[in-house]
């Protein structure tokens, strides 16, 4: 017996996939929207807060970035609220897994950055009799956003492929609607050749916008 | 506490697990992806496309959906493995394209004079990238390709979504007896961020290692 390759069931069900592409990019958006305020608030805390803060900065990156995403999704699903007392749905908690997953990313990103605007522009602010946080606000960000714009591209997309990983706590997005669909379809091989493209496609799509919206942002020579 | 103890052999047998998949696809990985990348740096036009092709594909694709992909979609196509195979198939596959990525990379920061005066003191192509080019390029290759290593360590706990019994599973189906998940998913946490910590800092401590040398 051969397999029949059969693609109705997949157009059928087709506004699982449609809203569950959706729905994974509304949580990259999310997350990469909080994961920069968690990135600059920690690199400027590392960068000038006070020295014996900095060990903590270096904690959460590392251990973040030392564990396996699936196990911080399952610790703040089903760990956190049985010691906390409190629930939330799936989407909520898997937005702030995602985020301060992305944040520890970015703080890395953001530190480099900043490390990365040259003396002279900041002397420069001193000069003209910026105050620190003139300085911060005018000089400093601005500069360290050109610098970090790829950077920033390639986490987006990143996030955007980690979404997958919502559906182990039925998350409705992209991988859940096509795990929906197999298991009550059992059209796997059809599933899997509509899903996969739509990743790829989504995914390049995206970089190809940011790397044009770089290029105008890019750093002047 | 204690039922962190009380947890530990089953624990340990899933570490066990985790620590044979992440082995055989870091090792298998590294095979394809030295040769996959010689041939995306040195080979003919058409195979370059293809290495290319695939490189750029799987690493648009999230690696749970290549997970599932072959485990589910194999089947169906009259390719049966067992989920352990499937798992470590597609992480493999995931790896392997990091891999290209990371060889290609340090063999293009050694400069083409190298190449031309291996050539030039009539050494084959074989040795010279053996001789000539591969020893200069190790320091450029081995920060980075640790760095796979870790993400194929910490990918591995996705195999536990196809029931492969890894630490990860082994941690839920405890959990699943006990009902106390806050202890064991931080003794999962602090299992693997050992061993990827570790990882982690051999990495940083090989870059300042190779720090001395100035091109």
């Amino acid at each position: 017996m051969t397999y029949h390759v059969n693609f109705n069931f997949i157009w059928k069900y087709f506004d699982k996939l449609s809203w569950g592409l959706v729905l994974s990019l509304e949580l990259a958006v999310a997350c990469i929207a909080f994961g920069i305020l968690i990135g600059l608030g920690g690199a400027l805390l590392y960068v000038d807060g006070p020295r014996r803060l900095r060990p903590l900065v270096t904690a959460y990156v590392e251990f973040i970035r030392n564990v396996p995403l699936l196990l911080l999704v399952y610790l703040v699903f089903y760990g956190v609220p049985s010691v906390g007392g409190f629930k939330y749905g799936p989407t909520e908690s898997f937005i702030i897994t995602l985020s301060v997953y992305a944040g520890a990313y970015l703080i890395e990103v953001f530190r480099s950055g900043l490390d990365a605007v040259p003396r002279g522009l900041i002397d420069a602010g001193k000069a003209i009799g910026l105050t620190p946080f003139q300085r911060l606000i005018h000089v400093r960000l601005p500069t360290m956003f050109r610098v970090v714009l790829p950077s920033l591209s390639n986490t987006f997309v990143s996030l955007f492929k980690d979404t997958s990983v919502a559906s182990v706590i039925a998350v409705p997005e992209l991988t859940y609607g096509a795990q929906w669909i197999n298991f009550n379809t059992f059209r796997f091989v059809e599933v899997y050749a509509v899903v996969t493209p739509m990743y790829l496609v989504t995914g390049y799509a995206i970089l190809f916008l940011l790397r044009r919206l770089e290029r105008r942002y890019a750093v002047g020579r | 506490m204690d039922l962190v103890i009380q947890s530990l052999p089953f624990v340990t047998k899933g570490l066990a697990i985790t620590l044979q998949v992440s082995g055989l696809v870091v090792v298998l990985s590294l095979l394809a992806g030295v040769i996959l990348g010689v041939a995306l740096t040195y080979g003919p036009l058409p195979i370059r496309l293809l290495v290319r092709g695939y490189s750029d594909i799987i690493r648009g694709i999230p690696v749970l959906i290549l997970i599932f992909a072959v485990y589910y979609g194999l089947p169906a196509l009259k390719v049966n493995l067992s989920n352990l195979t499937a798992a470590v198939a597609a992480l493999t596959m995931f790896t392997t394209a990091q891999v290209i990525e990371t060889t290609r990379g340090a063999i293009q920061s050694i400069h083409h004079g190298q190449m031309e005066a291996g050539k030039a003191i009539g050494l084959g192509f074989g040795q010279r990238l053996l001789y000539v080019i591969f020893p200069q390029a190790l320091r450029r290759f081995l920060p980075p390709w640790i760095n796979s290593v870790t993400d194929a360590v910490k990918g591995s706990a996705l195999v536990s979504l196809v029931g492969v019994v890894d630490l990860m599973l082994a941690i839920q189906q405890v959990i699943g007896r006990v009902y106390e998940p806050m202890p064991l998913y931080l003794l999962g946490a602090a299992i693997y961020f050992a061993i990827n910590y570790s990882l982690s800092s051999l990495s940083r401590r090989l870059e300042q290692h190779f720090a001395y040398i100035r091109e």
